[in-house]
Formats: structure tokens, C-alpha cells, sequence
């Protein structure tokens, strides 16, 4: 185990969310009614994802500067534990809706916009896949991962306030911080989002090892002569 | 005048029914697990889910460390 007070922390934020997600007192509203408590599970997954993709960004901008094969390693890894928590975010909305909107898929704007994006996110896996020269590979995702960024923020964050949607804090619709987050669901929020982050860069942390570990093991030799030629310098 | 009475002793007792009809109307929430306490039930599925997967986390987490010592 390395490095691992944070890892306490997700641990108890988690359990803490687990536990008081489903016991502390929530507001009584009419259509969500209980389900409300799903604002703790189904809204950090989306919160988790975008600090993941931020973190693939960063790699791949300081590959492209550095030119480190090690950076796309962590890009790569990042985008891949970030694409894993789009899909839950995603079916969790869809059985959420299903149960308050009526239907799994009422093309909603946000719906819409966010699997455009879990789609251009599929196209790096697959642009990955399909390219063999590694530093080839690096080059071309870090420039794709560079604009599938670039263009998940509008996806999600300005189209679908620009027109109506069901989602709250979109198209006249309330954000959920201005009624119905009251007190007694922000001292469960809060530590939900910290928790779902943290494990997130867990599962990502421990990707970009194994993804480390592979790398060295295919590159030793050329590893030896990067440290040897370092050492030189 | 006795008309008048009997009009609100009829009255009362629907304005009364009236009113608690609007409190029963009030969002309905899962109150009946709470009381009878089942919902410990789902958070001890919850916990238990929830110890397991960190459990994995922890297991391979300790796997790669002993992988990144032996290279």
C-alpha cells in the first residue's frame, strides 16, 4: 500500500455515504420522493469523471511537451478509469429517469450531449487499439484527448443550459443548491463527492502502476539507457 | 337558526377530514421501512458491497506494490 491516508479518508468518506446517504433525513418532494438520495451516488460519478478526464488532459498537454512516453501511460490510464465511471453515471441516470421522467431515454439535452461525449471518448479506446508504433500512439490520442476535452465542456456544461432540459439548473429549471439542497443533504453530499473522487484516483492510481509495470517491462532496455543518460547529464 | 347550527356541526367534521386529507396528500416518502426499521437491512447489504469492493482495491493495490518491488 503506498501513500495511503487518502485512501483512509475515501474509505470512511464512502462508508459515511453509504450509510447516512440512506439513513439521514432528506427533503420530502413530490415525483423524486425518496429517490432524491440518489443525488449522493448518480451526480459524483459525473463529478469523478471530469476531474479524471482534467488529469488525462494535463498528460497529455505535458506529453506533447516533454515528449515522455510515462505521461501518455498516465493519460491513457486516467481516460480509460474515467470512461469506466461515465458508463455507471450513465446507466445509474437512466434507471433514476426511468422511475422520475417515465422513460430510460427522453433525449433529454443533457443525455444527449453527455453520450456524444462518452462516444468520442470511445473513439480514443478504439484509435488507441488501432495504432501499434507507441510513440505514434502517444502522439495522435494525446492531440485527439486534447479535443475530446475541448469539446466535452460544451457538451455538458453550455448546450444543455442553453435549452430546456429536464435536468435541475438547465433551461429555467432550478440547480439543486438553491431549493432543495438543504443542510441536512450537503453534509451527506459533500463527503459523497470527496469519497467517489478520491476512489476514483484510486482505481486510476492503480491503472497507472500496472500500466507503469507493463510499460518497463516492455521498454527495459530502453529505460536503462534514459536513466544511464541521465545520470550523464 | 338551528339550520345555521346544524350547517356547521356538519361543517366541522369535513373541514377537519379536508385538512388531514392535505397533510396525507404531503410527498410519500419510505417512512413505513424507516419504522419498522428494514432499513438497516439495505444498509447492511449496502456496507457489506461496500466492504468487499474495498477489500479487492486493497488486495490488488498490495499485488502491484509487491510486483513494483520485485522488478
Amino acid at each position: 500500500m503506498r501513500r495511503s491516508w487518502w485512501k483512509v479518508l475515501c474509505v470512511i468518506c464512502l462508508g459515511y455515504t453509504v450509510i447516512g446517504g440512506i439513513l439521514m433525513p432528506v427533503p420530502r418532494l413530490n415525483i423524486i420522493n425518496e429517490s432524491i438520495r440518489n443525488l449522493y451516488y448518480h451526480v459524483p460519478m459525473w463529478f469523478t469523471m471530469i476531474l479524471l478526464f482534467t488529469g488525462s488532459f494535463i498528460y497529455s498537454i505535458k506529453y506533447l511537451r516533454g515528449g515522455n512516453l510515462r505521461d501518455d501511460v498516465y493519460a491513457s490510464q486516467l481516460t480509460n478509469t474515467g470512461i469506466f465511471f461515465s458508463i455507471l453515471g450513465m446507466l445509474s441516470g437512466m434507471e433514476w429517469a426511468n422511475y422520475t421522467w417515465g422513460a430510460p431515454w427522453s433525449n433529454d439535452p443533457k443525455q444527449l450531449g453527455t453520450a456524444m461525449s462518452m462516444l468520442i471518448y470511445f473513439a480514443y479506446i478504439i484509435l488507441r487499439g488501432g495504432l501499434k508504433d507507441d510513440e505514434k500512439r502517444a502522439k495522435i490520442s494525446a492531440v485527439y484527448n486534447i479535443f475530446a476535452y475541448a469539446l466535452m465542456i460544451p457538451l455538458l456544461w453550455v448546450l444543455p443550459r442553453m435549452v430546456d432540459s429536464l435536468h435541475p439548473g438547465n433551461g429555467g429549471n432550478p440547480g439543486f443548491n438553491q431549493y432543495d439542497l438543504d443542510s441536512n443533504m450537503r453534509m451527506v453530499f459533500y463527503p459523497a463527492v470527496i469519497g467517489w473522487f478520491l476512489i476514483g484516483l484510486w482505481i486510476a492510481t492503480l491503472k497507472i502502476r500496472w500500466g507503469l509495470l507493463k510499460f518497463e517491462k516492455e521498454n527495459n532496455f530502453q529505460f536503462e539507457f534514459e536513466k544511464n543518460h541521465n545520470n550523464n547529464a | 337558526m338551528r339550520k345555521a347550527s346544524f350547517i356547521t356541526t356538519l361543517l366541522i367534521p369535513i373541514t377537519a377530514i379536508i385538512s388531514k386529507a392535505q397533510t396525507a396528500n404531503e410527498p410519500e416518502m419510505a417512512d413505513t421501512m424507516r419504522s419498522n426499521g428494514k432499513i438497516y437491512v439495505v444498509v447492511l447489504v449496502l456496507a457489506t458491497i461496500f466492504a468487499g469492493i474495498i477489500a479487492y482495491l486493497i488486495r490488488i493495490d498490495r499485488k502491484i506494490s509487491k510486483l513494483e518491488k520485485n522488478k
